[in-house]
């Protein structure tokens, strides 16, 4: 299988009133053709904004300052905004967003949203890319006769998120990427959209970046598992590995999940008391908050090594006696 | 969740913090800094009136009839000899005066209307809300202009002219505050000790109903300024020889061919005074903005 | 279907509130203490001529029934008789309306064409050097007196530079053009008098510009934090990613909802442009229902008081009414 997608050192900053916000830190992240990535993490750990970084949707105060996307063998940070938007965006790349609803323009027709992106990217007339729209909503389970002259107020979470995946897939893109595509959606619902996304993906063969908190539903779902933790990526694995052989302290966390999730979700609430993305800790980014922390993790950030084929983890605890790279 | 000491001292340095951000966020915001300026010499020059003022505003000295600005006078002098700095000094006290009494009896009737509508609800809130409609069917400036005609032109009935036009957006903005409150489960408790609607009302609803409208009043100074000199331009507020601003444009009509200094002044106090209180408001309302916060 | 059950019950509640708002303008101009036939009068009238006149007025009535005679005759569209004018009331608004609906029209044409892009602009282009300048333009614009920038403007372009005339409707030897309408510009247009047409426009523009600064200042500072309210939207984001580029993500994304509000603020400036016109009309010597209202204050001609502030509220709720119609269908949303 051949590579779609390489983001190295990726690294974001936004600028705020209490100073920059180290927000991806040189990250990595890799993709193959027809592959499912599930990118893993709290609120603020950076892997909505890796997405948005691929997409090239990062806008003031953000700024990309470093490192290099190559989708399709093409540094897409290299292209202008024009090009970007003649070839890659609604092209060969789309995206579901977690707020369907609000996703979706309000004063528009959900016929026309779904019209204008499949004109858009087969460079036809609105008018024509419309005989296309009843296909798309029969595609994801909607009444095409019903569905195609509603508002987006007039539908509900689940039928706004089958409408934003109908515009997703309509271009049959090469890549997908959805940003918490079930989390605002009811449980019943969640399970549901998921099926229908895995369902679609298979015979769509398109590539999948799933960004969720949810380990469960992105190991279900996907090939691969990339773990962030505050703008860093801390492991990676196939998706049955990461839950048998956890490695970073972390990762072992959000398995055996109550109480770092627990704890971590009170302390977003508190300023201060996250790892501050201003002056984040040094060394590990990690270190004030896991249990195996030593010396070096306070000064010294570990890096992502391979501990095993495909396996990468950034911990000093597995650095001793393997080869850096 | 911690415990309740480290609870209190989160929310003791959050409060802290909140204030480091909001003078941060006005002194980022330079459009505030110039507002917050031109307000403070405004009512320093009130205060200060018979310190800064040359001349006395309404004596008459017919030997110093419609002199040019000069550096006896200036901003010149008017028609009846008259020093227009001092005057336009000196009016700064009626304007501040005039600010103050419409904001005082404009808020304290919105408020009234709007916690009594938003309290109770049901009739009583229905009846206030058309009454409210009502006052807000006019154009502002019309109905007081009518209002402050019939009362009797003059700078208290203006005064009270313009009170009288301004309380529907308080009384709207409270009436919103304290149905949210109302609903909130302490005032559930309280009212199931036993307290009665008044001590309610006035003990536990107005005093969260105060900031947004305190920020509310603040925002609508400049345009009661406009108000009460277009009034006074009108001669249908501040009478002469009252030092009022929009009055002494009007005096100036008469001779704007070759004393043109006479209207200018005044209406480059007025200009930039509500210049001042509608920077500052926008950067009040910039800084209230949660999403301009974040 | 929606959308008229609204505007029903829209109507319906504006028809109470009108009510409301005639009591106003009765208790405003009758039950309080000011003596409007002394005023008439002089405060030295012998007592007979001060009694047939408060006679011929209804003054001598008892203050409930004064209030029948004036409610039944607004219903019937029968203001009285303007004391100063000696004429009825609604064909003095009749004569006068026309001036201030012109000078408005023409006023809220330059505010929403110059307000609206300045404020998409101000937007699209945040915190840059156009964003500035059109920040100070509004903000001065909504912060100098309006009688004041008419003075100043009278002065520069009047006495100064004689480029433009200083009161009026038109010149003393214009002939007027056949009264069709009453707006003097579309009425020349109409009977082909270009001269007309010409002379009548030099004439509005001083004022109509005066006017409409101060309604361009706000329409563009609420168009402008309202595109801004609106580019931080969800859907902003879905747009770029669709990647139709950034012309269509304002133009046709953001601007429809951006709108919106901006269309409130257009009704609620036109009750401000009626306001201003109050000043205008009088620093202009333009013959309009602004003038009218101030000189029948000042001579305390209540009929004529009452007649032409119950006019312009019966003016302003059906200009707000109609926003909100327009309001309802411009945000599908507002309909269910």
């Amino acid at each position: 299988m051949s590579r779609l997608l390489d983001v190295e050192n990726l690294r974001v900053i936004f600028h705020t009133y209490r100073g920059t916000i180290k927000a991806l830190n040189g990250i990595r992240l890799w993709l193959n053709e027809e592959e499912r990535l599930g990118i893993v993490g709290e609120t603020g750990c950076g892997k909505s904004v890796s997405a948005l970084s691929v997409m090239r949707l990062i806008e003031a105060p953000g700024e990309i300052i470093d490192g290099q996307i190559l989708f399709e063998g093409n540094d897409i940070l290299k292209l202008s905004e024009e090009d970007m938007d003649r070839h890659i965006r609604g092209k060969r790349m789309s995206m579901i967003f977690q707020e369907p609803i609000s996703a979706l323009n309000p004063v528009f027709k959900v016929g026309f949203q779904i019209a204008e992106t499949i004109a858009h990217c087969n460079d036809i007339s609105i008018g024509d890319a419309y005989k296309l729209v009843p296909e798309s909503l029969e595609m994801v389970g909607l009444d095409w006769k019903r569905s195609i002259d509603l508002y987006p107020h007039e539908l509900s979470g689940g039928m706004a998120q089958r409408v934003m995946i109908a515009m997703a897939l309509a271009i049959k893109p090469k890549l997908l990427i959805a940003d918490e595509p079930t989390s605002a959606l009811d449980v019943t619902i969640q399970a549901q959209i998921l099926q229908l996304l895995d369902e679609l993906v298979k015979i769509g063969k398109n590539a999948v970046i799933l960004i969720t908190h949810d380990l469960g539903v992105a190991s279900e779902f996907c090939d691969r598992i990339t773990v962030m933790y505050a703008g860093n990526v801390i492991e990676i694995s196939n998706s049955e590995e990461i839950f048998d052989e956890p490695l970073h302290p972390y990762t072992k966390g959000l398995i055996s999940s109550i109480p770092i999730i627990g704890a971590s979700r009170e302390l977003t609430g508190i300023p201060g008391s996250v790892p501050d993305l201003v002056s984040p800790p040094s060394g590990c980014r990690f270190h004030p908050r896991c249990d195996f922390c030593f010396d070096r993790c306070r000064t010294e950030p570990p890096t992502l090594s391979e501990i095993s084929p495909g396996h990468f983890v950034a911990c000093h605890l597995y650095s001793d006696g393997v080869k850096e790279g | 969740m911690h415990n309740e000491g480290s609870n209190v001292i989160s929310r003791r340095q959050l409060l802290v913090e909140d204030w480091k951000h909001t003078l941060y966020l006005w002194r980022q915001n330079k459009l505030a800094m110039v507002g917050t300026v031109l307000v403070a010499f405004f009512i320093l020059i009130a205060i200060f009136a018979p310190l800064i003022a040359p001349y006395d505003p309404i004596e008459v000295d017919l030997s110093q009839t419609l002199l040019p600005p000069s550096s006896e006078h200036i901003f010149g002098t008017d028609q009846f000899g008259r020093d227009i700095f001092s005057r336009v000094v000196y009016g700064a006290r009626i304007e501040v005066g005039i600010i103050l009494l419409v904001t005082v009896i404009s808020g304290t009737i919105g408020l009234a209307v709007g916690i009594t509508a938003g309290y109770f609800g049901g009739v009583i809130d229905d009846v206030l809300m058309r009454i409210t409609d009502v006052f807000l069917s006019f154009p502002n400036l019309i109905l007081a202009m009518a209002l402050s005609a019939m009362l009797g032109r003059g700078v208290f009935n203006a005064i009270i002219a313009i009170s009288l036009v301004g309380w529907t957006i308080i009384a709207r903005l409270a009436r919103a505050e304290s149905m949210k409150i109302k609903s909130l489960p302490y005032i559930e408790a309280i009212r199931a000790l036993g307290a009665s609607n008044i001590r309610i009302l006035l003990l536990h609803i107005l005093p969260m109903c105060m900031s947004p409208v305190l920020v509310q009043l603040s925002l609508r100074m400049g345009s009661i300024i406009l108000t009460a000199a277009g009034l006074g331009f009108l001669g249908l507020g501040a009478q002469p020889p009252t030092p009022e601003w929009g009055a002494i444009v009007s005096d100036g009509r008469s001779y704007l061919v070759e004393q043109w200094w006479i209207s200018t002044f005044p209406g480059l106090f007025i200009a930039l005074v509500v210049l001042g209180f509608n920077l500052l408001g926008d950067g009040i309302r910039d800084m209230m903005d949660p999403r301009i916060r974040r | 279907m929606k959308l008229e059950t609204f505007i029903i019950k829209r109507l319906f509640l504006m028809l109470i509130v009108l009510f409301g708002v005639s009591v106003v303008v009765f208790v405003v101009a009758r039950a309080i203490p000011a003596d409007p036939v002394g005023a008439i009068l002089g405060g030295n009238a012998p007592i007979e001529l001060v009694d047939e006149m408060r006679r011929r007025l209804g003054l001598d009535k008892p203050l409930f029934d004064q209030f029948l005679d004036f409610m039944s005759g607004v219903v019937r569209g029968d203001l009285g008789v303007s004391i100063k004018s000696n004429r009825p009331v609604i064909k003095d608004i009749a004569e006068f309306f026309p001036a201030t609906l012109e000078l408005a029209i023409v006023a809220a044409l330059i505010s929403i064409i110059l307000g609206v892009p300045l404020g998409i602009f101000s937007a699209v282009h945040r915190n840059k050097l156009v964003d500035h300048f059109c920040r100070v333009f509004s903000i001065l614009g909504v912060s100098m007196p309006v009688f004041w920038t008419g003075l100043l403007l009278l002065i520069l372009f009047y006495y100064r530079l004689g480029w433009l005339p200083g009161s009026g409707r038109v010149g003393i030897f214009t002939v007027m053009p056949p009264k069709v309408t009453g707006l003097l510009l579309l009425d020349s247009l109409l009977a082909g008098d270009f001269g007309a047409f010409k002379d009548a426009l030099s004439h509005i523009i001083l004022p109509a510009v005066v006017l409409g600064y101060s309604a361009t200042a706000s329409i563009a500072r609420i168009m402008r934090s309202s595109m801004l309210d609106v580019l931080r939207q969800d859907f902003i984001r879905t747009a770029k990613a669709k990647g139709i580029g950034r012309r269509l993500v304002i133009y046709r994304h953001a601007l429809r909802n951006a709108l919106i509000p901006v269309v409130t603020v257009i009704g609620l400036t036109f009750g401000s442009l009626l306001e201003g016109a109050v000043l205008t009309e009088t620093i202009f010597g333009w013959p309009g229902l602004g003038r009218y209202i101030v000189n029948s204050l000042l001579l305390l001609d209540y009929p004529a008081i009452m007649g032409g502030t119950l006019f312009v509220a019966v003016v302003y709720s059906l200009v707000n009414l109609v926003v909100d119609i327009i309001y309802a269908a411009l945000d599908p949303r507002m309909r269910v």
